[in-house]
């Protein structure tokens, strides 16, 4: 199982969880894991072709998944995935 | 050259050092490039001075007429800079929760300072400044998220320079805010080799910042997708404040005092080192560390400096 890190914006859909868990060899099958459970979280972090939310960035561990197979990337056990929303600027 | 008739002539051509002590990885070379020698203490001189004088150029900026930007610090340092020098009022739109330091620049230059809630971050700050824009047509907004002489003036500056410095140049690793530094260099150098990998470094966005309705309140800079920072980027990396203030003090070790963004560019630029098996790394090196004093980033309890450091926008 992994370990999935929930922003504040998407917590309605968690029922306030910050994190949960999530199981699958790949980021997409966390996902899909991931909306089964929580199904309202779908339309939030997935558009209609089933692609990321344009202002969603999705990071495995420290690398945003888009720049390492985006869905297809592997995950391992021990790993964390961390959603955040896209915004101008940062601050930690 | 060693004298100069304007300090605007004294933005650029900045020292690339050898930090290749730091790498953890014997067969990757690092070299820093130490943007906080420009006379406005950031990369963000380049941009500025960039935006300003294509908007004079093709007439969208008139003498006299009011400079209006949402910043963190360094762009508004950069324009108020600049706007004094040139004789321009300006207004900046500043978070709250920025380090005190970014605050007293401003005043030093004399800009109008505009707070905007500290828990919206520079997200809050640019919609604030953008609604005012809409309002005061007659004030010209630099919109340095969307300007297109932003990333120009690093495609025309700082990447022919690095590529000057250091042509063996393998990868380039760059904090990603407006993006600006990140399209313009990676641009250049990749039409100069194809095989040079550009990778970007994030703060995590915080649990205050986190102020959206929901996720379409989000932004993405037209600056990253209107110049297609989706093909361009090969990596993007993640780093935390406490990550980031402990490659602020290795920084230290080898001389060079930089900004908390700065210690997470090189712990960046560490990352890549470890995973590649041999290269040259180019690293920006965005400002000083002068503005983070009040941070005590250097010398307090890492624990509570990272604590602190959470509560103010550093990148």
């Amino acid at each position: 199982m992994s370990v999935v890190r929930v922003p504040t914006v998407l917590r309605a859909a968690t029922g306030g969880q910050a994190t949960v868990k999530a199981s699958g060899a790949t980021v997409g099958e966390v996902f899909d894991d991931l909306v089964e459970q929580y199904p309202s979280l779908r339309p939030q972090v997935l558009d209609d072709d089933g692609a990321l939310h344009r202002h969603l960035n999705v990071f495995l561990n420290d690398d945003d998944i888009r720049y390492i197979g985006r869905l297809d990337a592997k995950v391992g056990d021990e790993d964390t995935i961390t959603l955040m929303p896209a915004v101008a600027g940062g601050a930690a | 050259m060693s004298r100069y008739e304007s300090v605007l002539d004294l933005i650029g051509d900045t020292p690339l050092l050898d930090v290749s002590s730091l790498s953890p990885n014997r067969r990757v070379q690092i070299l820093a490039k130490l943007e906080g020698n420009n006379p406005g203490g950031s990369v963000k001189d380049r941009a500025a001075k960039g935006m300003i004088e294509e908007a004079e150029k093709d007439g969208s900026l008139r003498p006299g007429q009011v400079i209006l930007e949402s910043s963190s610090g360094n762009t508004g340092a950069a324009l108020a800079m600049i706007a004094r020098v040139k004789g321009y009022p300006i207004k900046i739109v500043l978070p709250e929760n920025v380090s005190p330091e970014r605050r007293q620049l401003l005043e030093v230059w004399g800009a109008e300072i505009i707070n905007s809630p500290g828990e919206e971050g520079s997200n809050g700050a640019m919609r604030r400044a953008q609604k005012l824009a809409e309002e005061h047509p007659d004030w010209w907004f630099t919109y340095q998220y969307g300007n297109p002489a932003n990333p120009k003036a690093h495609y025309e500056g700082t990447g022919p320079e690095i590529w000057r410095d250091c042509p063996e140049v393998t990868h380039f690793v760059a904090g990603l805010g407006t993006a600006g530094t990140l399209m313009g260099v990676g641009r250049f150098l990749k039409e100069r080799n194809p095989q040079v990998q550009v990778w970007a470094v994030e703060p995590p966005v915080g649990e205050m910042v986190d102020g959206l309705k929901n996720l379409d309140e989000g932004f993405v800079p037209p600056v990253f997708s209107d110049g297609g920072g989706y093909e361009l980027l090969d990596r993007k990396k993640i780093v935390g404040p406490k990550e980031s203030i402990e490659w602020t003090r290795k920084l230290a070790d080898v001389g060079v005092f930089a900004g908390i963004s700065s210690g997470a560019a090189m712990a960046g630029a560490a990352k890549c080192a470890a995973e590649i098996d041999e290269g040259v790394i180019v690293v920006v090196i965005a400002d000083g560390g002068w503005k983070y004093l009040s941070t005590n980033a250097w010398t307090g309890d890492l624990d509570e400096v990272t604590e602190r450091a959470r509560k103010v926008i550093y990148f």
